[in-house]
């Protein structure tokens, strides 16, 4: 079956040899005749869907089909930026005595990321020096190099010579306050990876600190954004316009990621390329450069079918975050009808 | 005017160390306690460049 042109340019996006086509929406009123692109919620409905191909405590990969670029970006740049999390925002230094400055020092300890669920706290007030325990995680890191006695031997790793040569997050202390103890008694807050290098110490050197946890927006500072990356691709389409056989069908494979082109055998023991899974495709036009072969390729992208990859820091897991961006959305379209009705008031 | 130093050690019933001042050594990082005309000179090693000791109060930073 084939389409017709309008019928394409409003659901694909074209790759050419040197340009992209058709990337804009234009699915709104008036764009084409004979079309209703009124906006009906009950059609948004029929056409609309989600579903999870991966998902663990730190990655999901979700398709969502059926909405406009606008909104599936949107919901990027809330996650990347309006989804709160906790990261040490003060930090009391009492002594450091390493080679790392005090201010390095601190500047590290903000990026590590927190394992606290963010919904249970609140904002910490504007002027508030101290914090409670409302708003405020506290930590405590106090380590000191010796040499270690039990070493008489002139080993050449300094890690085992001496103790505590490195500070790593592991040794983050969580000093609850007020109630925080029994009510995260299940959970108990730490930093979300033990492993990670905060200073290296020789004999002699100490750190003695503490530090605030405050619940914060990436938008502030990149440390309170809750995920690694969140990103999305459109679902790629490639349609084979004619045959590809022998020497030609594997180079056509080769063009793509691999897995997107596959090779079966025809009756005459000739290697026929088809086209196996286009989900996998990276979006190369290496096939346009191959004369013999751009012609007989189609490369299109679904333009409302989004691949959503979510890559959470660990605070929360990715689908309570996308949880969480669509309700700061949700709420920032109700922020927005309660003005437009102040308006028409007026 | 005598700033208060965190670092000076004042010891009990001797005011007149209440000047010493503890320095570290610039070559072996001995601790050495020095007094005002004292010859600037390390006891253990004999360097003579000596660094004042951390302010012992609390530096507060921000985590950006």
């Amino acid at each position: 079956m084939t389409m017709s042109t309008t019928e394409e340019m409003r659901s694909y996006v074209t790759l050419n040899e040197y340009d992209v086509d058709h990337v804009h929406s234009t699915d709104f009123p008036g764009s084409y005749h004979g079309y209703d692109d009124s906006w009906d919620f009950n059609r948004f409905r029929r056409n609309f869907w989600i579903e999870v191909t991966k998902l663990d405590d730190m990655e999901m990969e979700f398709d969502m089909v059926g909405i406009d670029a606008a909104l599936a970006n949107a919901f990027r740049r809330i996650l990347l930026a309006e989804v709160p999390t906790m990261a040490a925002d003060k930090i009391f230094i009492h002594n450091n005595t390493s080679i790392i400055q005090s201010e390095v020092l601190a500047h590290r300890l903000g990026l590590v990321p927190i394992k606290v669920d963010p919904r249970m706290f609140e904002f910490r007030q504007e002027g508030d020096e101290e914090g409670t325990d409302m708003d405020t995680v506290e930590f405590e890191l106090k380590v000191k190099c010796t040499k270690n006695p039990n070493v008489t031997a002139d080993l050449p790793d300094p890690y085992e010579i001496y103790k505590n040569a490195k500070v790593t997050t592991k040794q983050l202390k969580w000093i609850p306050r007020g109630n925080q103890a029994a009510l995260h008694h299940n959970n108990p807050i730490r930093p979300v990876d033990g492993d990670i290098l905060i200073a290296k110490l020789r004999p002699g050197q100490a750190i003695d600190l503490r530090m605030h946890c405050v619940k914060g927006l990436g938008k502030d500072h990149a440390k309170f954004s809750p995920v690694a990356t969140a990103s999305y691709r459109l679902l790629p389409k490639i349609t084979l316009k004619q045959p590809v056989v022998g020497e030609q069908a594997e180079r056509l494979a080769r063009c793509f990621t691999p897995g997107v082109i596959g090779l079966k055998e025809d009756e005459d023991g000739n290697k026929v390329a088809y086209v196996d899974n286009a989900r996998k495709d990276a979006s190369s036009r290496e096939v346009f450069r191959h004369e013999d072969l751009k012609d007989a390729v189609d490369m299109k992208k679904v333009r409302d079918h989004f691949i959503f990859s979510v890559e959470s820091t660990g605070a929360l897991p990715p689908n309570v975050l996308m949880c969480e961006a669509v309700k700061i959305l949700k709420e920032k379209c109700r922020t927005f009808l309660v003005e437009l009705d102040n308006l028409t008031k007026k | 005017m005598e700033t208060p130093n965190p670092a000076a050690t004042p010891k009990e019933g001797q005011p007149s160390s209440s000047k010493a001042i503890i320095y570290v050594c610039g070559e072996c990082r001995q601790d050495n306690e020095m007094r005002p005309r004292d010859p600037i000179r390390c006891r253990e090693c004999g360097y003579r460049i000596m660094y004042k000791k951390r302010t012992k109060r609390v530096v507060v930073f921000d985590g950006r």
